[in-house]
């Protein structure tokens, strides 16, 4: 029987890793710290999961942990943030490159200088290229979800890569919301065993992992990760409508909120898509033809399903959460080369938002919609910045 | 054991196997293979990046018969501490039966520097592993660059002995009292220019549950400067010396396991290697004079603490 509890988002995500029950989990709390962990560890003195808890002295031996333990053949979580996430760079490429099913919730926070712990994607879009499929929650219900869906995507065997379950920090980690905790035994059936890819730990069968490739295989190697990326995106939709028979949700790549007819669209991810909607009711209300289009999955990037949600809206705002200092704003930029296609594309404006956790409100997002639909916008706007 | 039954064990047991591209004259093939067969049980191994990894994992060969990983340069005992929780795990449940040993390698650059945060972490989480440092006292897979085993007054290409400065102007980093400071139940000093002294220690870690820390000289060819016939016989002069003493750290307890029969002067030792070759000259004898002190007052210390 499923369950509404009152639960953080960091707690919501414990929650899934209670019921997935993985065989290791490695993390350290610190850097910013997040619930996520304090959570799990309560679960595991309490005998309610048989994991091994890692409590590593940084967040880059915390990655270097789950590479071992998932190439050891353990099923392996871990949570970051932040500054956590950035100390795990190097690591992040070692384990998409030995194509290790490790899953990690990440709590979108600030990058330093200037210190700051609050909310922004800043820590993900830094690590976009490290070949981790990217999932994106706009709430705590959201992250819950996507932690069981990226265990079996990351798993797959035509896939093997690991998977970020991203969520805004303190607005979605911290926030209490509603959460529906699904049956144990129903995720537990849905989860199911690890079957490892040749693990370490086939002692009568021994691997090298990690091997030393120069000229002559390191391309070949690295570009087998760009078919288990297009795999992924298939994975992900067999596996979401596994899901759907536990949760009756729809698991897309995007999620197209009243953009059918729309002639204004504003692209979001995360929680300020929960806002963006609010804005879109009202609006709507008001008889105006507005809609969202929230990315769900960012990597691998859903271009066609964006091309398609778009194609046939007048204007388009992407808010972004972070910036790529000298180039488009990260969102922006994937949304941009995903219209190129079009022989008749709509207007396209750039909108960051909300760095270091400043506010966006519904006002904001209003107010954006509003010059939206009259092309008033700036081709870059930053919302809610102070001169 | 005398040589002929340890010959006979490292023949039997060869879980480095040959086709590996190390230098001629290079000590570690030796010691992994010591330290390999120091166990029966099955045996799993992780190795930072260095030397011994670039030059036995060249793709798409493998010299290692034992499942090996490799992750990056700073992360061989998070690593394999990561191997060995999962080994725990999987034991729990059934998916595994056997038991299993496990050892992660490291050079003194990706353990007394750049892996020393990994591995405090390690020790002090109490992992059941074996970790062992060939230590060559720079970083040589690189070119030569100074790390904090290098000793004092060898030229690096990073601290080059000039006209002004002299090679490495500080102490080399006492490694072994700093892994003997996280209280866990084993840590020795070894030589490769002693194989069954290397054995002992290493079949004693490996019959001891928790965390254990193995250093073991290893001249480097190309670092240190001296023809590739001569590595055991200036690893031997380190040892008697007294420049790199034998001994083991059994649960907290010192004990020296080789006492030099006779006085030999660290210049012996130094005289044999390019590194050192500017300490030669008249002016700068108070540089080897002071490594002499150094040694003297360490021996000391040790004799002191071995009683």
């Amino acid at each position: 029987m499923s369950n509404v509890k009152a639960l953080t988002g960091g707690e919501a995500v414990a929650e899934a890793m209670r019921q997935i029950n993985p065989d290791v989990v490695a993390a350290y709390p610190i850097t910013p710290q997040t619930i996520i962990m304090q959570k799990f560890a309560d679960f595991h003195a309490d005998g309610l999961v048989d994991s091994e808890l890692v409590r590593v002295e940084s967040e880059h031996s915390a990655m270097s942990c789950c590479v071992g333990a998932s190439a050891g053949g353990a099923r392996t979580i871990t949570a970051t943030a932040s500054a956590g996430l950035a100390l795990m760079w190097e690591i992040l490429g070692v384990a998409s490159g030995l194509r290790l099913p490790i899953v990690m919730a990440v709590a979108n926070r600030a990058l330093s200088a200037p210190i700051n712990i609050h909310c922004d994607h800043s820590d993900a879009m830094g690590a976009r290229d490290s070949g981790w499929i990217m999932l994106f929650s706009e709430g705590g219900q959201e992250a819950y979800e996507n932690m069981m869906l990226a265990v079996r995507l990351a798993e797959r065997k035509d896939v093997l890569l690991p998977v970020m379950v991203n969520l805004d920090g303190f607005i979605t980690s911290h926030g209490v919301e509603n959460i529906t905790v699904y049956d144990d035994d129903k995720i537990k059936g849905f989860v199911g065993e690890i079957s490892a890819n040749k693990p370490l730990l086939d002692i009568k069968n021994p691997v090298t992992y990690g091997p030393l490739q120069l000229q002559d295989y390191y391309f070949e190697t690295r570009s087998q990760q760009i078919p288990a990326m297009e795999n992924a995106k298939k994975a992900y939709l067999e596996i979401g409508k596994e899901l759907s028979s536990i949760t009756g949700k729809e698991y897309g790549f995007v999620e197209k909120y009243q953009t059918e007819d729309a002639k204004a669209i504003i692209v979001a991810m995360n929680s300020t898509a929960g806002t963006t909607k609010a804005v879109v009711d009202k609006l709507r209300e008001k008889g105006k033809k507005v809609g969202l289009l929230k990315i769900r999955m960012f990597r691998p990037f859903p271009y066609s399903e964006v091309m398609e949600a778009l194609q046939n809206t007048k204007a388009v705002a992407v808010l972004d959460r972070a910036l790529s200092f000298g180039a488009n704003a990260p969102l922006f930029g994937e949304i941009k080369n995903s219209l190129y296609e079009l022989k008749k594309r709509p207007a396209l404006f750039s909108c960051v938002y909300g760095l270091g956790g400043k506010n966006i409100y519904e006002s904001d997002v209003e107010e954006v919609f509003k010059k939206l639909s009259k092309k008033e916008l700036g081709l870059i706007n930053y919302i809610g910045l102070r001169e | 054991m005398n040589v002929k039954e340890l010959a006979l064990k490292l023949e039997k047991n060869k879980k480095l196997i040959a086709g590996h591209r190390s230098c001629s004259g290079c000590g570690f093939p030796q010691i992994v293979r010591a330290i390999l067969a120091s166990t029966d049980k099955p045996i799993v191994a992780s190795c930072a990046t260095g030397c011994l990894e670039v030059t036995t994992t060249i793709y798409p060969f493998s010299s290692w018969d034992i499942p090996f990983i490799h992750s990056a340069f700073e992360n061989s005992a998070s690593t394999i501490s990561g191997v060995e929780s999962a080994f725990r795990a999987l034991k729990k449940k059934g998916k595994i039966t056997e038991d299993v040993k496990f050892v992660a390698f490291g050079g003194d650059g990706g353990t007394y520097d750049i892996g020393l945060q990994s591995l405090s972490g390690a020790l002090e989480r109490g992992h059941d592993f074996l970790y062992v440092c060939y230590d060559n006292e720079a970083y040589m897979n690189t070119g030569i660059q100074r790390s904090s085993a290098t000793p004092l007054g060898a030229s690096t290409t990073t601290a080059p002995a000039g006209k002004v400065h002299k090679g490495k102007e500080e102490f080399r980093k006492d490694f072994a009292k700093v892994c003997v400071a996280h209280n866990i139940p084993y840590v020795a000093q070894a030589s490769v220019s002693n194989l069954i002294d290397l054995t002992a220690k290493a079949e004693k870690a490996f019959s001891i549950k928790g965390p254990k820390v193995l250093l073991v000289l290893q001249p480097c060819t190309l670092g240190w400067r001296y023809p590739s016939d001569k590595t055991i016989e200036i690893a031997k002069l380190a040892v008697e010396s007294k420049f790199w003493p034998l001994y083991e750290v059994e649960n907290g307890k010192y004990k020296l396991t080789y006492k030099p029969s006779k006085e030999v002067p660290v210049i012996e030792f130094i005289k044999t290697q390019g590194r050192f070759k500017h300490l030669l000259k008249p002016e700068n004898k108070m540089i080897v004079d002071k490594i002499q002190e150094n040694v003297n007052s360490e021996w000391e210390k040790l004799v002191k603490l071995s009683v």
